[in-house]
């Protein structure tokens, strides 16, 4: 564990800068994005959380994957993967979590997508503890916790005038050569100590029963009741770190276009309608059971974990304040002594 | 409040019981501060879970179209002016829906309450007295209410529901219509016209196109909407691309002339805190200059575009 003040993170990110495109939480408009950074002052690293999780460095809202031509004799084709190398600083430990749970579907037995797994491994991602976590966060409810260093290369702990820097991969190592950075004493510990013992996440959300629910609920006439205020949106989806789901469209004017990527939410009607007009998700009742479902069961039949980290986005952005937790409470509470 | 709540809970409750209607929308507690939550009661001993506060922002109006059942509707003067127009479009059959009409004192903007905190978390918030006692971890404040309130509050017309069929509470006095145009700190007509494109590509860059301001929308029915439509694809589906995310507003928006009560429902419903209000406002007012309407206060009065032109 080193020591790192904080006076020398701007000198130490704009040593970064020149050899990574750096991506740090700046303020837009009155919330918090990832931004890539020109100078090391830009970061803000007393924020809470961002707005829409840094997830979008790695799987952005619209990326180019290919482009092509019409030539006299064929197609011109040019692939558009980004090798650039990158560093993410200020990531909350819950998003750091999400990325394994993106590499579970981006990098999995069957399919490999070369656009996210060439950031991801071109990517280091530097933590920042929870100090003080919101009334939103339940990250501990997910096996998380807000100074859990798992998915991180580096995690700071704020403890004052000071980070101590836990160094938890190699690449997190590298990221300070030449830093020449002191190694934490006794006391330093002590206030990394303290400070972890102070930041509860005070709400608990029990997820005890809802498997067990989920996998018999499909048709229980709770999904319509539950979902009836859902506008349909995507506020939720699009500001989730583990949400990922995309469409594919190809722009083209005359002779060339790109074929591009879009994120896409499962809480539009437009996401399951098929060419002959048929849509198997025709109401808000299925598409939100979909939701909760693919988080919370078919995730976890897949993958063996659950596609949240309580990061508590999603009750933020509600336009309806329809709340996870609640839907989640109200699932398990249904099942009764069935269980 | 406290009042207005007794009342709505006694009435959705007679209503329900003596099956005049089957189902009552109204808000209910929520689970933020300053927040309620639209909630659907169907039986007469759930009406107690209704509320009413400063944090029902959300237009229920938007739940009300081409509904089979009949049912009633908690509605402050903004709802019961979209209200009006759905009944207008057909997408409301008047004879289904009881209209319980609430006096609407305002509605507090969270983002207002965020910027006055600059990054403390509001755990607690009480209203008592036109003051808004704001608390958190380690502080606690008073605020003026009017400090808080929505801009589209702050300048509301209407504040008394227009059309219903039970009226709680006291008619609140109106504000004055002369601000319309400016969405709160923003002097939109004062800004030159590059200055305007400036403004909207700066909010518009933080756009993920969401759709929230349009699922919030009452008006904002449209079978296919033209941003969601493929052939002919009007738009870039890539919210990075600024330029088609302001194109989207502005024809959002100008679909809506004539229809929009300014309500604000989008602006609030916007996850990334864009300003909408700034172009809904400026809408409705050139839709009262140049055809003489304003949406929503009148059943009897037909829309500009299907009014018949008078040429004098
Ligand atoms: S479902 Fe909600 S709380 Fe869970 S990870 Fe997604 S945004 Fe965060
Ligand atoms: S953000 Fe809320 S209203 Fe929008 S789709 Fe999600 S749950 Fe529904
Ligand atoms: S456009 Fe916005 S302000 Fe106008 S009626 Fe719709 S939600 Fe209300
Ligand atoms: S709600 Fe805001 S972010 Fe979402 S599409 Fe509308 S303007 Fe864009």
């Amino acid at each position: 564990m080193l020591l790192l003040n904080k006076d020398q993170i701007t000198s130490w990110l704009n040593k970064l800068i020149p050899a990574y495109q750096v991506f740090a939480p700046v303020k837009e408009g009155d919330y918090f994005c990832f931004q890539q950074i020109r100078s090391g002052e830009q970061a803000v690293l007393n924020y809470t959380n961002s707005r829409i999780p840094p997830k979008e460095i790695l799987f952005p809202r619209s990326e180019k994957l290919f482009c092509y031509r019409c030539e006299t004799g064929g197609v011109q084709l040019t692939e558009q993967v980004d090798e650039s190398k990158k560093v993410v600083v200020g990531v909350r430990p819950c998003d750091a979590k999400s990325f394994l749970l993106l590499d579970k579907v981006f990098n999995g037995d069957q399919y490999v997508d070369p656009y996210y797994l060439t950031r991801r491994n071109n990517t280091v991602l530097v933590g920042l503890g929870c100090n003080q976590p919101a009334a939103t966060c339940f990250c501990t409810s997910l096996s998380g916790g807000p100074f859990s260093a798992e998915g991180l290369d580096l995690l700071f702990v704020d403890i004052g005038d000071q980070y101590l820097v836990e160094v938890v991969t190699e690449r997190g190592k590298e990221l300070l050569s030449g830093m020449e950075l002191p190694v934490a004493g006794q006391e330093a510990q002590e206030a990394a100590r303290a400070v972890k013992e102070s930041a509860v996440c005070s709400t608990l959300v029990d997820l005890g029963g809802l498997k067990y629910r989920l996998d018999v609920n499909f048709d229980d006439p709770i999904w319509a009741l539950l979902a009836e205020k859902c506008l349909g949106c995507a506020a939720c989806t699009y500001t989730c770190p583990t949400c990922h789901c995309f469409d594919i469209v190809d722009e083209a004017a005359g002779k060339e276009g790109c074929r591009i990527r879009n994120w896409d939410a499962c809480m539009f009607p437009l996401f399951t309608l098929h060419g002959s007009g048929h849509n198997p998700r025709p109401t808000g009742k299925e598409r939100f059971r979909q939701r909760i479902m693919h988080k919370f069961k078919y995730f976890v039949d897949n993958y063996g974990t659950i596609a949240c980290v309580g990061c508590g986005r999603c009750i933020l952005s509600c336009p309806v304040n329809l709340d996870i937790r609640q839907v989640i409470e109200q699932i398990s509470q249904a099942g009764g002594d069935q269980q | 409040m406290r009042e207005l709540t007794g009342a709505i809970q006694e009435t959705a409750e007679r209503l329900l019981r003596d099956k005049e209607v089957e189902l009552v929308v109204g808000f209910a507690a929520g689970s933020l501060p300053l927040r309620n939550t639209p909630c659907f009661i169907r039986r007469p001993h759930e009406a107690q879970n209704l509320v009413w506060g400063y944090g029902c922002e959300n237009n229920l109006a938007v739940f009300l179209r081409r509904r089979p059942e009949k049912l009633a509707v908690v509605a402050k003067g903004c709802d019961s002016r979209s209200i009006v127009e759905l009944i207008k479009e057909n997408q409301i059959n008047r004879e289904k829906l009881v209209i319980i009409g609430v006096p609407c004192r305002g509605m507090i903007d969270r983002r207002k309450v965020n910027r006055l905190l600059a990054g403390k978390e509001l755990l607690e918030a009480e209203v008592n007295d036109g003051q808004v006692r704001l608390k958190g971890r380690d502080f606690q404040e008073t605020v003026l209410l009017e400090q808080l309130l929505h801009d589209s509050c702050l300048t509301c017309p209407h504040p008394n529901p227009v059309l219903y069929d039970i009226l709680l509470g006291e008619p609140v006095p109106a504000k004055g219509a002369d601000s319309r145009s400016k969405a709160g700190e923003v002097d939109w007509e004062a800004k030159a016209p590059a200055e305007k494109r400036a403004y909207l590509f700066a909010e518009l860059s933080r756009c993920i196109r969401c759709y929230a301001c349009r699922q919030a929308c009452p008006m904002c029915f449209c079978e296919e909407c033209f941003a969601d439509c493929s052939v002919p694809e009007w738009l870039s589906r890539s919210s990075l691309n600024v330029q088609d995310n302001v194109f989207f507003q502005a024809v959002r928006v100008i679909h809506l002339a004539g229809r929009c009560v300014d309500c604000g429902a989008c602006d609030r419903a916007c996850p990334m805190g864009i300003n909408l209000h700034v172009l809904t406002s400026k809408m409705t007012k050139d839709v009262q200059e140049v055809f003489g309407y304003t949406a929503g206060v009148s059943l009897e009065e037909k829309p500009p575009l299907a009014a018949p032109i008078s040429l004098t």
